[in-house]
């Protein structure tokens, strides 16, 4: 049967192009948890390792001290203890007496934390940033994502039509204006300059919830309008808790927006305690000149795997989402 | 307007009202004063000096302001459209049911929502040149990989690789269109005998042609601007400046430099780029667009 063939073929194909796009996610994590020595290693182990001996009956890990292709030619090797009481003991040892042991070094982590400096002040300004502009983004684009779907009102999809191509504004081409502006009012060199501009409602989550709002039908709002409710308490009363899985969404966005968000803090921050976690993530890779890559990648995945766990737990909310912001206008 | 009109005028004029000041005061204003600053001499720190013309001047005979350009367009001409076939022949290959459909969509999607600043992170160490995994995989076939970030010619091939990993967003979107494509088309196709390539080009990319359209554009502008992976991967432009992007050295202009009256013009030939691209690409495609019902 073609079909069948078909199917397989597909299948097939699926893993092996998966298999490739999370292969740099893998690659991260594999070299975190790496001794220096073995990032480095041609041809690469996907799994980090230590040799292990039996010395005066027990076994413990050993340094070979750079004589690591004497093991594959066989013969006597030099090594060291490398743990327990009797460390940096020497010991000459016969090839066949050592062996391999998967051995991740979770120890990198605390390191690489300790390295980044302000690493708990980074994490801190994240996640105040991250929760200041969710508040702010979710009171304001609702607010103004209502006005632009449940109430008729002349010059309102004129001006809606704005909304859409303030979407098409590179950021590069207001940033020096925006730097003037923020510098005048004192922001610059604190976090305000990120999430004071939440709370006037960011274009693309005004959209996604008006696209939401307009699904609800129109009678739910008549009926309370026929019973005297003001159009706020219609917003508030009814429309705003039919529309929590779209609330959620935009939520979702807007954390994952602030939270990765390089460039803003890069103009904005001067001082290395307001930095943000990515900011200090690039500071701290540009500090060490790029060669101790088991730090770096520990650091790297610091930071990308709160976004990795608030995706997994989330992910069907997120990808319905995503599809609701396409077109459809 | 009669007074119920006029009502809810101001009532609906009251729930934008947030967004019409944020408009006018963090859009609006800040592209006039852009505008302005890019007749000015500008260093933030004093106020702007009205230079006429001179800051376009010199761009004419800023040389690396071209190669600039030179090399973010290069970007885009070959990321963009490259990333849309992915994304569309990735969003084909999940669109009918698979096993283990939902958890292919995740892993797909995944790159685009991490930071890219890991991203940066992650690839200048999978396109190291020494210990780089990229260059062991290609080893294993026997091709004696470039050095990507070093050599001024594999600069830009390095990022634009780089790309495509992130072509989730604009597959979510794919496949969301696919879905909508009724299967009765397909179904009338294969009676009438077209195979697998023809249903594709005659039914699929018609029927998605809004969501390529969309995502082209998209595409286009963020292109034209990007700057982490660039910034980060490649600092001051790499070899030979070769890596090089418009809105780097705009930043390193604005910020490093502190000429913001310069940097401001930049803006303006980058948001003039923006709006010609997105023009020509719609009068250019504009036709071809199919929308159901239209």
């Amino acid at each position: 049967m073609p079909r069948f063939g078909f199917q397989a073929t597909r299948l097939i194909l699926m893993i092996v192009i998966c298999g490739v796009f999370i292969t740099p996610l893998l690659w991260m994590v594999s070299t975190s948890l790496k001794p220096l020595d073995q990032t480095m290693q041609m041809p690469p182990r996907w799994l980090p390792y230590e040799w292990q001996a039996t010395i005066d009956g027990q076994l413990v890990a050993v340094d070979l001290k750079d004589s690591e292709a004497v093991v594959k030619a066989g013969g006597p090797i030099k090594v060291e203890v490398a743990e327990g009481p009797s460390k940096g003991e020497p010991h000459t040892l016969d090839a066949s007496q050592l062996q391999r042991k998967i051995a991740p070094q979770w120890g990198n982590y605390k390191e690489a934390v300790h390295e980044m400096r302000e690493f708990p002040r980074y994490l801190r300004n994240s996640l105040i940033l991250c929760t200041l502009t969710v508040i702010g983004t979710v009171l304001s684009c609702s607010i103004v994502a209502y006005g632009f779907s449940r109430v008729e009102w002349k010059g309102r999809n004129t001006l809606f039509l704005v909304v859409l191509a303030t979407m098409m504004i590179p950021f590069p081409v207001t940033m020096v204006p925006l730097y003037g502006l923020f510098r005048e009012l004192g922001f610059i060199g604190s976090l305000k300059p990120l999430w004071v501009p939440t709370f006037f409602g960011t274009a693309f989550n005004i959209f996604l919830l008006r696209q939401f709002f307009m699904t609800i039908p129109r009678d739910l709002s008549e009926a309370a309008r026929i019973d005297g409710c003001s159009e706020f308490m219609i917003f508030i009363k009814i429309i705003l808790p039919l529309a929590k899985p779209a609330v959620t969404v935009v939520a979702l966005f807007q954390f994952l927006y602030a939270w990765n968000d390089f460039l803003g803090p890069l103009i904005y921050l001067t001082d290395q305690k307001d930095f943000t976690l990515a900011l200090g993530l690039q500071f701290f890779q540009s500090q060490q000149g790029g060669t101790q890559w088991h730090y770096l990648m520990a650091a790297s995945a610091l930071v990308l795997l709160p976004v990795l766990l608030l995706f997994f737990f989330t992910q069907r909310t997120f990808i319905e989402g995503v599809s609701m912001s396409g077109l459809k206008a | 307007m009669t007074r119920g009109e006029r009502r809810k005028f101001w009532t609906g004029l009251a729930f934008v009202s947030p967004w019409v000041v944020g408009f006018l005061v963090f859009g609006l204003y800040p592209i006039v004063m852009a505008a302005y600053y890019s007749f000015c001499n500008y260093n933030v720190l004093q106020d702007a000096q009205f230079v006429g013309l001179i800051n376009y001047q010199e761009m004419l005979e800023d040389d690396v302001l071209w190669k600039a350009l030179y090399n973010t367009l290069f970007y885009a001409i070959f990321s963009v459209p490259l990333g849309l076939i992915v994304a569309l022949l990735f969003a084909v290959l999940l669109n009918r049911p698979i096993f283990g459909r939902s958890i292919f969509r995740m892993l797909f999607y995944v790159p685009s929502i991490v930071p890219l600043v890991a991203i940066a992170m992650i690839w200048l160490w999978v396109f190291n040149g020494d210990v780089g995994l990229l260059n062991y995989a290609l080893s294993l076939i026997g091709i004696d990989g470039p050095n990507w970030l070093a050599d001024p010619a594999w600069t830009k091939p390095t990022l634009i690789l780089s790309a495509i990993w992130m072509v989730g967003g604009a597959m979510v979107l794919f496949l969301a269109g696919l879905q909508d494509v009724p299967r009765s088309l397909y179904e009338s196709a294969e009676l009438d005998g077209a195979g697998a390539a023809k249903q594709f080009w005659h039914i699929t990319v018609p029927m998605v042609s809004p969501v390529i359209y969309f995502n082209l554009i998209m595409g286009i502008i963020y292109s034209i601007q990007e700057l982490v992976r660039p910034y980060i991967m490649l600092p001051d432009g790499g070899p030979d400046r070769s890596g090089l992007f418009f809105a780097v050295y705009l930043y390193q202009t604005a910020f490093r430099d502190l000429r913001m009256g310069y940097a401001s013009a930049m803006a303006m030939l980058m948001f003039f780029i923006i709006l010609l691209l997105t023009w020509a690409v719609t009068k250019l495609i504009q036709s071809r667009i199919y929308y159901e019902g239209a």
